[in-house]
């Protein structure tokens, strides 16, 4: 019984559970948090009451608390006798609104809809079924608890914000992972600005076995997407860091990551004076002339504890970062790197010719772009340099049907764009030819006949 | 060498894969003493491959050379031998990510075919998932687990010959993802529904596993072009050759049996979808530019404006960067319908 237990809790919602809500199409990622109010599809509600359930369970909202849905249910044939003058339905709005404020249902709601609708009875199954999805979508109550995944996330993000992350629909992401062989165990780079998505979805890949650099530009890595994954604490372990601007040092060997002890420290302690000086003229401006002596005596003595203790802070922390960076620069300097995943809104050709350089040879990289011309770049800047085959550039179609006994079709709308990838393994470099000489992959572009016009 | 891990170096008894050039590559058993042929001359193991690191170039006895790589799944669905038509990679990273699967994940598949989704799968849940595969052919049974062996995978994998709609996947409560590809999958449901995680009276209970059944496909459209926007649909359509519409249907009304099938059992979110690759080949394009006759407004001598549109306008030409798609592509390879199975 214990042991079923066990089994039993991994699919249990806890507190502090990062999960997703979900209706319909509609997908949030948020945090199970005791007391704390969400909002979802226009409706506050908490979140306590979810704990303990398991996940997949869909509850209604009533009166800003969860409670789990109890489970549950005259037609025409076409619509020939229906007639469309807007006077079908007998409730008003107001009446609606009087049924609301008694605090009905959604479900009952619905069901009052139906009963007063001239034509409910007349139109054909499908017709009743397409109205009653289409009344649940404005009136229902109901949330459904996920456990979060790299398909579900994937999947939100596209729907809610997919400008955060560079338009990359899921099934060009599924493509992505599979084509750069992310699995336990390996190494891989990746480099990315969609909030942190591909980074979650590459360590799910990896269950935390191997590790993964996260190669970021500016002033620190973005990973707001990984939270929400809800990975196992030890996950973190694999997961490293590398600023692109030290890269060029790092390739070139210079990149210095030794502890510099003394000059840290007096950098530290000046910078502390400096800030111990400007606080005391402060200090001294305030109240009478001895009670200010005392205070200012007293103020200086517990201001230079609690600068003592910001230096020890600021020299622990920069300590950390440097240990950080060792172990990222150590893991790279060997430039046996497994895979490597970039999707970013940067340029995509210089950040792969630079991050190629980290690849062991017959290894497989992906490159994510919004736009199909930079990654025509990077294959032609690949092709002139040599050290991979294999490019692909290609592009997924990605098409939902519905399927209705003998009413099956693809939907009317889909999705645009997913975005382009371009995809190759690495070789080993061919210092002996020049590129040049390289086996031609593609036909000599085609030379058409000139005939001559007569002057 | 395995399927699952990298390695640097080649060693005997390593499956390794010989490039030769642009979408041509081979799988190679290696072997101390063995010769492989190539059209660019021999390769001789002991010499050329063993000891050399994965992704080098290897030049051959003619004088041409080839570049050897290190197996992956994806590399493996374009160089195995086919004993049944295959699931190709863009279908499997789809399903991949739709099952949710991960290392750790037990998955039950039937048919197993000749194993492309099988690997790729195995590469996914390595080190500690399962994979329990039913075949009911006894002798592609037998060439996959001797496949697994050679890979170095077969303590991921159980091989069953047995028929699945009749005696399931031989294992119950297991299994956090069921994939079927099968001629009549409505008929193995009810056995994809036993063989995943039990839910139940007792504390013993699952929250939802994904399963996905795969309805065959697998033949070339003649579209010539890709048309987009809903309203041209019906126009790509009509340009595919009458032959292809009965088959389009016969397979949709097995979506449909499936999709029914899967209602019956309780299965929630039932979705179906189809995935379509587009490649595009770069090429540079010369496009010559017209000749509309001299400027009456250029202030060149007559002379000399009549020797120089002889030597110009004709072989004024611009060369852009650009893509085209391949003469043809796959139309359709397959529709791939998606499930939960419920908690209660």
């Amino acid at each position: 019984m214990a042991d079923n237990r066990d089994d039993d809790s991994q699919y249990r919602i806890k507190e502090g559970d990062y999960v997703v809500l979900k209706r319909g199409d509609i997908f949030k990622a948020v945090q199970i948090q005791p007391k704390k109010k969400v909002i979802f599809e226009k409706q506050w509600f908490f979140l306590d009451n979810a704990v303990d359930h398991l996940y997949s369970t869909t509850f209604e909202i009533v009166s800003g608390v969860l409670q789990p849905k109890k489970l549950k249910d005259e037609a025409g044939t076409d619509n020939r006798n229906i007639v469309d003058d807007g006077k079908s339905q007998k409730l008003t709005r107001d009446d609606i609104e009087t049924l609301k404020e008694q605090g009905l249902k959604g479900q009952e709601i619905i069901q009052q809809l139906i009963d007063n609708s001239a034509t409910f009875k007349d139109k054909t199954e499908y017709a009743q079924d397409k109205y009653i999805k289409k009344k649940k979508k404005k009136y229902e109550n109901t949330v459904t608890i996920l456990k979060p995944s790299c398909r579900i996330l994937a999947m939100m993000y596209h729907g809610r914000e997919p400008g955060k992350i560079c338009h990359l629909r899921y099934d060009t992401l599924a493509q992505m992972l599979t084509l750069a062989n992310i699995h336990a165990g390996s190494k891989v780079l990746v480099f990315e600005t969609c909030a942190g998505l591909v980074l979650g979805a590459v360590m799910e890949r990896m269950g935390g076995y191997g590790s993964v650099i996260q190669m970021y530009p500016g002033g620190g890595p973005v990973r707001a997407g990984v939270e929400s994954f809800g990975f196992p604490a030890h996950f973190h372990d694999m997961l490293h860091e590398f600023p692109i601007c030290h890269v060029n040092a790092l390739l070139a060997g210079t990149l210095d990551t030794t502890a510099k002890e003394p000059s840290a420290d007096s950098k530290q302690s000046t910078v502390a004076e400096e800030k111990e000086t400007q606080n005391q003229p402060e200090a001294e401006q305030q109240g009478s002339p001895e009670e200010q002596n005392m205070e200012t005596n007293s103020g200086a003595d517990d201001q230079e504890k609690e600068q003592k203790e910001k230096r020890k802070e600021a020299k622990v922390k920069l300590e950390e970062k440097r240990k950080k960076l060792a172990a990222a620069a150590a893991l790279l300097e060997g430039r046996n790197a497994d895979g490597l995943v970039i999707a970013s809104r940067f340029h995509p050709s210089p950040v792969l010719l630079g991050l190629l350089k980290f690849l062991a040879p017959s290894r497989p990289f992906v490159v994510y772009s919004q736009y199909k011309e930079p990654l025509i770049e990077c294959y032609t800047k690949l092709k002139e340099q040599g050290g991979t085959i294999s490019l692909r550039l290609t592009d997924t179609w990605l098409r939902h049907y519905q399927v209705l006994p003998n009413r099956t079709h693809p939907l009317l709308l889909m999705s645009g764009g997913g975005g382009y990838v371009l995809s190759g393994t690495t070789v080993a470099m061919d210092r002996s030819k020049p590129a040049g000489s390289q086996r031609a992959e593609e036909p000599a572009p085609k030379r058409l006949k000139l005939t001559d016009t007569e002057g | 060498m395995s399927f699952v891990e990298y390695s640097d170096f080649i060693q005997d008894g390593d499956v390794a894969i010989v490039y030769l050039g642009h979408e041509s590559m081979m799988p190679v058993k290696v072997q101390k003493g063995a010769q492989t042929q190539t059209r660019y001359g021999v390769i001789r193991h002991s010499t050329d491959l063993i000891g050399q690191r994965y992704g080098s170039k290897v030049t051959c006895s003619k004088g041409g050379w080839v570049h050897v790589l290190h197996p992956t799944p994806e590399l493996w669905t374009v160089t195995l031998p086919h004993r049944t038509q295959i699931l190709y990679t863009t279908d499997i990273a789809t399903i991949t990510m739709m099952l949710e699967l991960k290392p750790g994940s037990v998955v039950c598949e039937s048919g197993t075919g000749s194993g492309s989704l099988s690997h790729a799968i195995l590469r996914t849940i390595a080190p500690t998932g399962h994979l329990h595969t039913v075949e009911f052919h006894q002798q592609r049974a037998e060439k996959a687990a001797e496949e697994f062996k050679e890979h170095r995978v077969d303590h991921l994998v159980t091989v069953r010959n047995q028929d699945v709609c009749k005696d399931g996947f031989g294992v119950t409560g297991v299994a956090d993802a069921v994939f079927l590809d099968i001629p009549s999958p409505w008929e193995a449901v009810r056995h994809a529904k036993a063989a995943m995680k039990r839910q139940g009276l007792c504390c013993r209970q699952g929250a939802g596993q994904r399963g996905s059944i795969r309805k065959k496909g697998g033949f070339t459209s003649h579209c010539s072009g890709w048309m987009f926007s809903p309203e041209s649909r019906s126009q790509a359509e009509h340009h595919c050759p009458k032959t292809l519409q009965p088959e389009a249907t016969n397979r949709r009304q097995d979506v449909q049996r499936t999709c029914e099938a899967l209602a019956d059992q309780g299965f929630e979110e039932i979705s179906t979808v189809e995935v379509l690759l587009r490649v595009h080949d770069v090429r540079n394009v010369s496009l010559p530019l017209p000749d509309f006759g001299p400027d009456p407004s250029s202030q060149t001598e007559p002379g000399a404006a009549t020797a120089a549109e002889k030597a110009a306008p004709n072989h004024a030409s611009v060369t852009i960067k650009t893509t085209t798609p391949p003469r043809e592509i796959p139309g359709h390879t397959g529709y791939l319908t998606f499930a939960t199975k419920p908690r209660t």
